[in-house]
């Protein structure tokens, strides 16, 4: 009997991997636990060892193989005097197909690609310095940092693996080799005393760029962010300034469950002194990283592990940036105006798609860019078009990004509202580990259509 | 360790001094309702900051507690603008949008008054990262309180000191209690300048009620943390005469303990010592006094008659 080995998911965002490297060939025998292949994931190189035994009677990729999308047959073990009875009968598509539909893995990861579709807006596409290929937003964050630091050497990162590790998604992929360990410095796992040391070396002139490995680990250091980076500029009658930036992945990723996977938009916007900006593009993290690093005031600029992998084209100018404070008008519309950022706003550009197709509704969508301080004007001049408005944001309902603007539509816009403005958030429960149920708990398309024909009073 | 000279004696017991009369001025004020919130005095422990003061640079940095405004005055920052902060007014240290936990003089490398027990010290750390990334040869000075010392962020941050080698100096002020809490009730462990041997920076204990140990024990460690050998802790054994704060009646300590540390006042020791060495007369010092007194006086009319800061400032500096 023959045994597939299949491409791993060896972490929990990745939907496909590259084949670096071969450890067997035909004809080799295998025992569980030999190193059988070289796997280069989103995040890092892995060894692959075998759990079945047998020799291997083929490999169906070859070295250097890239894209091999997760649980993909990569190699076939098994007795060689059998047969290779399931090549012939049953095509490895097939077996795949059936795998598919036993287990419903690929369900996950066929829901994060459905996720993720990118045309670019408008504005992208009237841009003369568009770069010839699309890089990820991943390579679009590191690309700008590094330049930052070319410019100016008081520009440095600090953070957990954000440097002999590469950083724990690779977004400070390269910069150790570039910058050395003085200006890329890998720091224990002490969020509340690297932020404080971080926030003292900003008082003091330099320009730090701190990594969370993701911000649910920036509530370890909340009281330095806030009582100390955010505050001191007002308290010190505005001698003392703190610009740094404080980065790092924000919100859900992929079944890390409820103490990963927090949304902190809402949390952080309501601080004054603080900025706050969530990028949904490799084009606006760019432009909006750069802002940011610029920036004499503490940051906090929120990823999305998710969208690391998005390609898009970008601005490739070293002097390139988007200001701060500025929404983008993502797709113009007529009928209602969708208000969103960082992920969701592919999830509604989705919702965009079907709204016109299967209703006729012409949406709007308003990618915020920056939270603090607010483009109200944008919002504001869009509902006088629209008079109808949905927002869309991955956090807790309660006080959410979408709650202050509901409040300031109401009092600035409330003669041009044909109907009640209606807010769509994650579940207000703490995020479960189940597939099913974190589908359950984040926005989906379905949710932001249903939210839609609410306010356009379709049935 | 340089020899003291005559006008160092008079400089230590003119700041000393200053710090006192400024200290009870701030009581008389709040007293009248001119000071408001919280407002924590230094009497009794002015022998910490103006022993360390004699062996800084002016280009070291400092940062500090809530219990800051003898740390302003040491620092040679005015004490018009200091109590003009603590009234609230245009014309202090932070046009009074900080208070008296919150003072700072960028250009005096001043880096606070912070009002967060314990927060000062990755701040203070960060700091001395600076001067080590800029290649200077300046040091922090940062202080902590004992009530501090059993604080998270504090470990933390002497680990990231030791493991990067940072120029920072770090003086606990040990005054014996963290508001109504006796050490020996909050901390396991009563030698707090240990706490740093774990992560290999070398401690000790001094006398905080005389100024000369302090002096002593700040320049051996002054000087091996600007040699680039990393962090050094000094514990510094105090005592404060009022409470926590204004409001703090301190009922949780004896008459007898404070009149025992009263015994071995710190200012008195330094006039003692000027007497003694024949470093000036009764009547040279009766003249300080009367000098200081006024001096401070001055300030606190000062403040008292600088504008409250106008409306619009409501809105300015919270973003630069």
């Amino acid at each position: 009997m023959s045994t597939e080995i299949l491409m791993p998911a060896l972490s929990p965002t990745m939907t496909e991997g590259n084949l670096s490297k071969w450890l067997i060939k035909k004809g080799d025998t295998v025992k569980a636990g030999d190193l059988i292949a070289e796997i280069e994931t989103d995040k890092a190189t892995m060894e692959v060892e075998a759990v079945d035994e047998g020799v291997v009677l083929d490999l169906l990729f070859k070295e250097g193989e890239a894209n091999i999308p997760v649980n993909k047959a990569i190699a076939i073990i098994g007795d060689p005097n059998e047969k290779v009875e399931v090549k012939k009968e049953s095509p490895i598509e097939k077996v795949i197909e059936e795998k598919k539909i036993e287990k419903n893995i690929e369900t996950k990861v066929e829901n994060k690609k459905a996720d993720i579709i990118d045309t670019p807006s408008p504005k992208i596409e009237e841009d003369r310095n568009l770069s010839s290929e699309e890089i990820t937003m991943r390579q679009a964050l590191r690309d700008t940092m590094a330049e930052e630091m070319r410019k100016d050497n008081k520009v440095f990162i600090l953070g957990e693996e954000v440097a002999e590790y590469q950083g724990a998604y690779k977004v400070t992929q390269g910069l150790l080799q570039e910058f050395g360990k003085e200006r890329v410095l890998d720091t224990p796992i002490s969020e509340h005393g690297f932020t404080g040391l971080a926030v003292g070396a900003a008082f003091k002139g330099l320009r730090p760029i701190l990594e969370f490995m993701t911000f649910n680990f920036s509530m370890q250091a909340i009281d330095q962010i806030i009582n100390s980076a955010a505050k001191t500029l007002y308290m010190s009658g505005g001698q003392i300034n703190c610009p740094i930036v404080f980065r790092g992945p924000n919100g859900a990723a992929a079944q890390v469950a409820a103490q990963h996977s927090q949304d902190f938009s809402s949390w952080y916007s309501q601080v004054p002194g603080l900025k706050v900006i969530a990028p949904s593009t490799p084009y606006n993290a760019k432009g909006l990283l750069r802002s940011a690093i610029s920036d004499p005031n503490p940051v906090i600029f929120l990823e999305n592990e998710i969208l690391y992998g998005l390609k898009g084209l970008v601005n490739n100018d070293i002097n390139f940036s988007i200001p701060i404070g500025k929404a983008n008008i993502e797709k113009e519309g007529n009928d209602l105006t969708i208000v969103t950022y960082s992920i969701m706003l592919q999830k509604s550009k989705e919702a965009a798609l079907r709204l016109k197709e299967e209703y006729n509704l012409d949406a709007e969508i308003i990618d915020l860019q920056t939270l603090r301080p607010l483009d109200t004007e944008t919002i504001l001049n869009s509902v006088k078009k629209t008079n109808r408005l949905i927002t869309v944001e991955e956090s807790w309902p309660f006080g959410s990004v979408g709650s202050e603007i509901a409040n300031i539509v109401q009092r600035d816009a409330f003669d041009y509202l044909d109907s009640p403005v209606i807010k769509v958030n994650s579940a207000d429960v703490p995020m479960p580990y189940a597939l099913s149920l974190e589908k359950l708990y984040l926005p989906q398309v379905d949710d932001i259509i249903n939210a839609a024909k609410k306010v356009s009073y379709i049935k | 360790m340089k020899k003291l000279q005559k006008a160092d004696y008079i400089k230590m017991y003119s700041f000393m001094l200053k710090i006192r009369r400024f200290e009870e001025r701030a009581a008389q004020l709040y007293g009248m309702g001119k000071i408001g919130g919280f407002c924590h005095l230094y009497i009794g422990q002015e022998a910490v900051v103006v022993g360390i003061l004699m062996t800084i640079d002016k280009n070291d940095s400092v940062v500090t507690t809530y219990r800051d405004h003898g740390h302003m005055i040491a620092r040679g920052l005015d004490p018009k603008r200091i109590m003009a902060e603590l009234t609230g007014r245009e014309d202090g240290y932070s046009a009074g949008k900080g208070g008296s936990m919150h003072m700072f003089s960028k250009e005096n490398n001043f880096y606070g008054g912070h009002g967060i027990v314990g927060a000062q010290v990755p701040i203070g750390t960060g700091i001395a990262f600076t001067h080590k990334y800029n290649g200077e040869k300046n040091i922090c000075r940062t202080y902590i309180g004992d009530g501090a010392m059993n604080n998270g962020q504090v470990f933390e941050a002497f680990n990231l000191a030791a493991l990067w080698k940072l120029p920072v100096l770090y003086i606990i002020e040990n005054n014996k209690y963290g508001m109504g809490t006796s050490v020996d009730r909050a901390a396991a462990g009563l030698d707090l300048y240990k706490r740093g041997e774990a992560f290999g920076i070398p401690g000790e204990k001094v006398d905080g009620m005389n100024v000369f140990s302090v002096i002593e024990a700040a320049d051996k460690a002054g000087k091996y943390v600007r040699e680039g050998n990393g962090p050094y802790i000094i514990e510094v054994q105090t005592y404060r005469y009022r409470g926590h704060s204004m409001s703090d009646p301190a009922k949780y300590r004896t008459k007898e303990e404070l009149d025992n540390y009263k015994q071995t006042d710190p200012i008195e020791i330094v006039k003692a010592e000027i007497l003694k060495k024949k470093i000036a007369t009764n009547d040279e010092i009766e003249k300080i006094n009367k000098d200081t007194l006024e001096e401070i006086k001055n300030a606190a009319e000062f403040a008292t008659n600088s504008p409250f800061p106008k409306d619009s400032e409501l809105y300015t500096d919270v973003y630069l």
